[in-house]
């Protein structure tokens, strides 16, 4: 499978970035790991008159962690994620998403922010990203911009990123609060059939704050308000866990495809949310 | 549209190259550089038959394009042993009958290589969580597991020897 010939770009600044993607217009889109891209390059579901490599652009890397905010450069790949302690300190769901992500060699090339802005509803950390309130940055001719993540997604690859803008880096309060990261697919490298991020903060015995978000079951992730509003002051007992289930099934729409019809995704969806729960509990 | 003039590590050697930017780095391995080792397998970045070492990551050749290896330090199947010297891992998946038609086998060694680097002792789980990125249809996982298992007790036992 071979793509349609480009033209290949490998700024080093974000700047120059930009003005390549300000020149090319729409003929032009950024490359972070490729692992989603390329594949549709392939297939010719893409057609990318302009590439442009931002490996080297070093201002698109890093992690830090300061006064408790986590700032992610868009170009930290999952491995990177896997492997940073600060991560597994300040946001261990992030960690634990992370290696539930496609396979080992996926995880070297595949980004935090290509998973991210490339709007695909079957990734895993645009959910996450909600659960966890974060913001997203864009860069683009008229300076930069933060857009809440929870904001961000309109439909199935379309989010509220412009043509001309890059994602530089996804920033969010770090958290002690117990989490999972819960995900059900046919094998490893899939998409999710159905997951759940859950956080969870406890006051003695009850639940204080809850946070669910759950991806792949709708053209976009759906943070489920309600669903964390049924655990708030709960013992996130049996029926708390029955009422977050219910309103997190009215919130999603999932659709028929080769893993399964839609009565077995919501099925899926509410087994997967219990396990979340229990477990963001029980490291509360 | 523009060819790109690519230099890149291979196997120790450096190698300039002229490709298309279109052109993947699966392709130049073995069309180019006459590199057979890396199979082409599912194309779609699923199976793990072109795996190779890039820069101390395990990539999957198939979908990188050429381009975005230069300046990289890449290592084939055929960097790591060959018939006359094999290296430890193809000696072990020898000896535990780690293959069965042989097809997925350099980028099972090739990223098994990468995982003991990285986890010089991994247990039985580490190995399948670390190859799950390699697909085996004829399905002979127990004695790859095996092999390269066997290959960790014995690198080990020679760096141990060794000091």
């Amino acid at each position: 499978m071979i793509p349609a010939a480009f033209e290949y770009h490998r700024p080093d600044s974000i700047s120059a970035a930009l003005a390549i993607l300000q020149d090319h217009g729409d003929d032009a889109r950024v490359l972070a790991g490729g692992h989603s891209l390329i594949p549709m390059m392939k297939l010719r579901m893409a057609d990318i008159p302009h590439l442009v490599d931002l490996q080297d652009v070093a201002d698109l890397r890093g992690i830090s962690v300061q006064d408790g905010t986590v700032s992610i450069g868009a170009m930290t790949t999952q491995a990177e994620l896997i492997a940073s302690a600060d991560i597994a300190k300040a946001a261990p769901i992030l960690h634990e998403a992370a290696l539930q992500i496609a396979d080992p060699q996926v995880r070297y090339m595949g980004t935090v922010g290509g998973n991210i802005a490339n709007g695909d509803p079957g990734n895993d950390l645009p959910g996450l990203m909600q659960c966890l309130d974060a913001t997203f940055t864009l860069a683009g001719p008229d300076g930069s911009r933060d857009v809440a993540a929870r904001e961000f997604y309109e439909a199935a690859y379309m989010t509220a990123r412009e043509d001309d803008e890059i994602l530089t880096r996804v920033s969010f309060a770090g958290t002690d609060a117990g989490y999972a990261y819960e995900k059900q697919k046919r094998k490893i490298g899939d998409y999710a059939t159905a997951a759940a991020a859950v956080l969870l903060k406890k006051d003695g015995d009850k639940v204080s704050s809850a946070s669910v978000a759950m991806t792949n079951l709708s053209d976009v992730p759906v943070f489920s308000k309600a669903a964390g509003a049924a655990l708030v002051g709960t013992a996130c007992d049996a029926d708390a866990v029955k009422a977050a289930v219910a309103a997190m099934l009215d919130d999603i729409d999932p659709n028929e495809d080769n893993r399964g019809p839609v009565a077995f995704k919501r099925h899926v969806a509410g087994v997967i949310l219990g396990r979340a729960i229990a477990r963001a509990w029980s490291r509360s | 549209m523009t060819k790109h003039h690519v230099k890149m590590t291979v196997n120790g050697e450096d190698r300039d190259i002229l490709v298309e930017p279109r052109e993947l780095l699966i392709h130049t391995l073995r069309d180019q550089l006459d590199l057979k080792g890396p199979h082409v397998g599912c194309e779609t970045s699923h199976c793990g038959a072109c795996t190779v070492d890039l820069d101390g990551k395990s990539v999957k050749a198939c979908t990188m394009f050429t381009v975005q290896a230069a300046g990289k330090d890449i290592t084939t199947i055929e960097g790591l042993g060959n018939p006359d010297a094999l290296h430890v891992l193809q000696e072990s998946f020898r000896e535990h009958h780690g293959l069965q038609c042989g097809y997925c086998t350099p980028g099972m060694i090739t990223r098994a290589h990468r995982l003991l680097q990285e986890n010089p002792n991994p247990t039985e789980e580490d190995v399948r969580f670390g190859l799950s990125g390699n697909l085996c249809r004829c399905t002979g996982y127990q004695n790859i597991v095996k092999s390269v298992l066997a290959a960790a007790s014995e690198l080990n036992a020679a760096k141990e020897a060794a000091q």
